[in-house]
């Protein structure tokens, strides 16, 4: 491959952590927050497989794959939670959800 | 002569891919956080996982692009979608009402996390990210994916599949409890 320099790939995915922390700070919708939280960890995916491809080691494309397998089963949890809040009527606001009361 | 343009218009084309899909990555993640209707965020997060996955086969990862689309784009944010429409519209304007210190704190935590990673890479590994290697050919290909899932990795692949499920035996029974509400 020609191209970019992995430094371009992992300057990138330092951008997309960055865009998706904020996203975690600033939003107040629990369901943004997720979104975000998926952006958080596609920058990690980016920076695992553009490494893995640098240093000629599969195991980042392993550990990319383990990571999207974990972010589809917190994205099962978290939106189990956001339904099960919905369902008592409680607001989504994170700010308003500082007590783990049932 | 010929093979040494034809070389440098390959390497110009994948600039070119690589600065599109750069863009509009990181275009689709300002998108999703700060669209104030959550279905147009999750719409966005679409682009940036199809953009993500162009420059995995950048990265010549092809199952790993496929894996993302199927899971992400087919799987998680279809879910996401559904959740969405259930719950129904709860918009949020993230950037009105002036700055608040709230806004500012994140800004600046936000900020700091940057600069602390481009730091840290740039410390540990600035002189050795220059150069670009030459894999195989069978790098990346699904079945070298799962001859070193199956033989090397078989222990995370196992522990993976237990994770999964746990997490959607936990998915039903968050979904299903049907206690009275006390609200």
């Amino acid at each position: 491959m020609a191209g970019p320099d992995v430094a371009w790939y992992v300057a990138t995915a330092a951008v997309l952590f960055g865009i998706g922390a904020l996203g975690v700070l600033i939003r107040r919708n629990t369901l943004v927050v997720l979104l975000s939280l998926e952006l958080m960890l596609n920058a990690g995916n980016l920076a695992l497989i553009a490494l893995s491809r640098h240093w000629h080691n599969g195991a980042g494309q392993i550990f990319a794959l383990a990571v999207m397998a974990v972010a589809a089963s917190e994205v099962c949890v978290g939106l189990g939670l956001v339904v099960a809040l919905n369902r008592r009527n409680l607001s989504l606001d994170v700010d308003t959800l500082s007590e783990l009361k049932g | 002569m010929s093979g040494v343009v034809v070389a440098s218009a390959g390497n110009a084309l994948v600039w070119v891919v690589w600065v599109v899909a750069a863009f509009s990555c990181v275009g689709s993640a300002v998108a999703v956080i700060s669209f104030s209707n959550p279905f147009f965020s999750a719409l966005a997060l679409i682009g940036n996982l199809g953009s993500l996955a162009v420059m995995y086969l950048l990265l010549s990862a092809e199952f790993v692009a496929a894996a993302q689309v199927l899971v992400y784009a087919g799987a998680v944010v279809v879910m996401f979608l559904f959740v969405i429409a259930y719950v129904g519209p709860r918009r949020e304007t993230p950037w009105s009402g002036g700055p608040s210190w709230q806004t500012f704190g994140a800004v600046l935590a936000a900020g700091a996390l940057l600069v602390e990673i481009v730091v840290a890479v740039g410390m540990q590994a600035s002189g050795s990210l220059k150069h670009d290697g030459h894999v195989g050919a069978t790098f990346g290909t699904p079945s070298w994916i799962g001859r070193v899932f199956l033989v090397d990795h078989l222990l995370a692949f196992e522990i993976t599949s237990v994770v999964l499920l746990i997490a959607a035996v936990g998915g039903v029974i968050l979904g299903s409890h049907t206690k009275r509400a006390t609200v």
